[in-house]
């Protein structure tokens, strides 16, 4: 069989009908990684020995008949975000650099129980804070569609690594639109599940209230697999909703006539690329044909999603961010220092790079004294809205639709200079956050030679009906995934 | 919404970043547009609308107080720059 491209799920039945074995897998993808990286840099660091020897352990465990998991020996890629024990989790920060953590994350600990295999850690904004994947401290990420371009961000180097075929999923994480932008500019299937659902411990803290950590795949099949395998109580998370493990895969059934969806006018109409919002145009009429109602609604408080994003994000950005101080892990400047707050100073000038000091600093104002009631306290009041404004519309609709992205990928260094252009990248996928809703983006279709992602949003806790109403449009749309192209260059 | 040099400087104390002079100027550039871009907020009218600072239904998570295994200590101090002896070492803090 080809291994490269082949979904992770194939390649876990594969495995475990013993027609190929882990190791082939893994070294086929690290033979990709070889191949593609020096022009793509999904990552920040690969794992290539220990990813080794840790398929040898699993075609050990199949050979001698024991349970290695429903995802046995499948190779994944993970985000920088999220902490691996024993291996350097860098945050694409030069704060973290050499960072070993001496935990995994739980969603790390869980796609290592179910078998998978880690290839390496992917590359991402700084802190998980931007759209392009530009703010990494370690450069940029290219798109496989067109190396020129930006994969999306935050989760750019995941997106990127399952594009080019240097890993068949890989997990990321979602605050502003970090799963499912980049996954709509690379043309794979990304999700962000409700607040809630997957645990956030180990993930490195963004924006608390907003972080996600999410699956990035291929197809939705796989999608579906992985977040049964995330998903799921943990007590080392406050905030994880109380309840099992959902099985999506086996319930996945693609049935959807008879579903009520509407497009949202406020994320369909201005700012939004002709080319883009022709494909979405598209992919509804495929819905409609499959027997599924499509309105239009009007969601007046998205006009506001952005700009209270940009405020109650970097607020808690502002304080998540105060443990980087260079004293009990992460850089810390060198010299002699007068005192603690020199030594602080200057840890944190020299450890963060631009954007994360840009958004600390629109935080930090947010949160000051004479400006809380003006920006903070009345974006979390926008944020009501927004959650109310999504409750109605819920009443009359299964789901709501729009694009992902406003435009397809734009070039690397198009919009570096200009952080309010940049944050505009994340005007349809901002809102979910808000409202702790789950949703995914879809690939469907290309305008002007670069992929298109489609929205599909729902009220908490329906990644049942999401991920059905996804793969009933897979089926017809048909999306090849791989990118023409980067066989070529 | 435009922010002064002196407001950078208020808080990039608060926030504890050095910042150049350069990039004080960029930051008071870059920050005033961004909050003038977030003044549409001003215009919702939000009277009696409560503010949302968490989607989950959730007040306050109890666990029974039970002693569980913790990290060792030498692995929690293996990630600081300046430790001895089990203890993060510091400039001078008074």
């Amino acid at each position: 069989m080809d291994i490269v491209y082949s979904s992770g799920l194939e390649l876990a039945r594969a495995i475990k009908d013993k027609e190929i074995s882990s190791v082939e897998a893994t070294s086929a993808y690290l033979d990709r990684i070889e191949a593609v990286e020096p022009r793509v840099s999904a990552f920040v660091n690969l794992c290539a020995d220990d990813a080794r020897e840790r398929a040898r352990q699993i075609d050990r465990a199949i050979a001698a008949g024991d349970d290695a998991g429903p995802l046995c020996g499948v190779p994944i890629a993970i985000k920088d975000v999220l902490s691996t024990r024993g291996f350097t989790t860098t945050c694409g920060s030069r704060m973290l650099e050499k960072f070993v953590p001496v935990y995994d994350a739980t969603a790390v600990e869980r796609v290592t129980a179910a078998g998978t295999v880690m290839l390496g850690k992917a590359n991402m904004d700084e802190f998980a804070m931007g759209s392009s994947t530009e703010n990494s401290y370690f450069g940029p990420t290219h798109n496989p569609w067109d190396l020129d371009r930006v994969p999306g961000g935050s989760s750019g180097g995941s997106a990127a690594a399952v594009s080019a075929g240097e890993a068949p999923w890989a997990l990321g994480s979602d605050t502003g639109g970090s799963i499912r932008q980049p996954a709509a500019l690379c043309g794979i299937v990304g999700m962000k599940p409700t607040y809630g659902l997957v645990s956030r411990y180990g993930l490195v803290a963004f924006a608390s209230s907003l972080d996600q950590v999410g699956p990035m795949a291929l197809d939705v099949s796989d999608c579906a697999a992985l977040l049964g395998v995330i998903s799921g109580h943990d007590r080392r998370d406050s905030t994880s909703i109380e309840q099992p493990a959902v099985d999506y895969l086996s319930r996945l059934t693609g049935e959807v006539k008879g579903l009520k969806v509407a497009i949202v006018k406020e994320l369909s109409s201005e700012g939004i690329d002709p080319g883009v919002l022709e494909k979405i145009k598209a992919a509804m009429d495929v819905l409609e044909g499959l027997g599924v109602t499509c309105e239009e609604v009007s969601l007046p408080s998205f006009s506001y999603g952005l700009s209270a994003y940009y405020l109650i994000a970097p607020a808690e950005a502002s304080s998540n961010l105060a443990r980087f101080d260079g004293v009990r892990y992460g850089f810390r400047a060198a010299g002699e220092f007068a005192d603690i707050w020199e030594m602080y100073d200057a840890t944190r000038a020299q450890g963060f790079g631009p954007e994360v000091k840009r958004r600390i600093m629109l935080g930090t104002y947010a949160l000051s004294a004479g400006y809380y009631d003006e920006y903070y306290a009345k974006a979390q009041k926008i944020r009501t809205l927004i959650v109310q404004d999504y409750a109605r519309a819920f009443d009359t609709y299964d789901l709501l639709v729009s694009p992902t992205s406003p435009t397809t990928a734009f070039k690397l260094g198009e919009k570096m200079d200009d952080p309010l252009t940049m944050y505009l990248s994340d005007i349809c996928t901002i809102p979910v956050n808000l409202a702790g809703i789950p949703a995914l983006s879809l690939p469907c279709g290309l305008a002007g030679g670069l992929p298109v992602g489609f929205q599909i949003m729902g009220p908490p806790l329906s990644e049942q009906k999401i991920l059905d109403a996804a793969l009933a449009l897979e089926r017809e749309l048909k999306f090849d995934v791989r990118p023409v192209g980067l066989e070529a260059g | 919404m435009a922010i002064s040099i002196d407001d950078v400087e208020h808080v990039a104390k608060l926030a504890r970043l050095e910042l150049s002079g350069e990039e004080k100027e960029t930051y008071r550039r870059q920050l005033s547009d961004v909050l003038e871009h977030a003044r549409v907020i001003s215009e919702v009218d939000t009277e009696g609308v409560e503010p949302t600072s968490h989607t989950l239904p959730l007040v306050n998570v109890f666990r029974e107080d039970e002693v569980r295994p913790s990290l060792p200590v030498e692995e929690v101090t293996r990630n600081a720059t300046w430790a001895e002896g089990g203890a993060f070492k510091v400039p001078r803090i008074i």
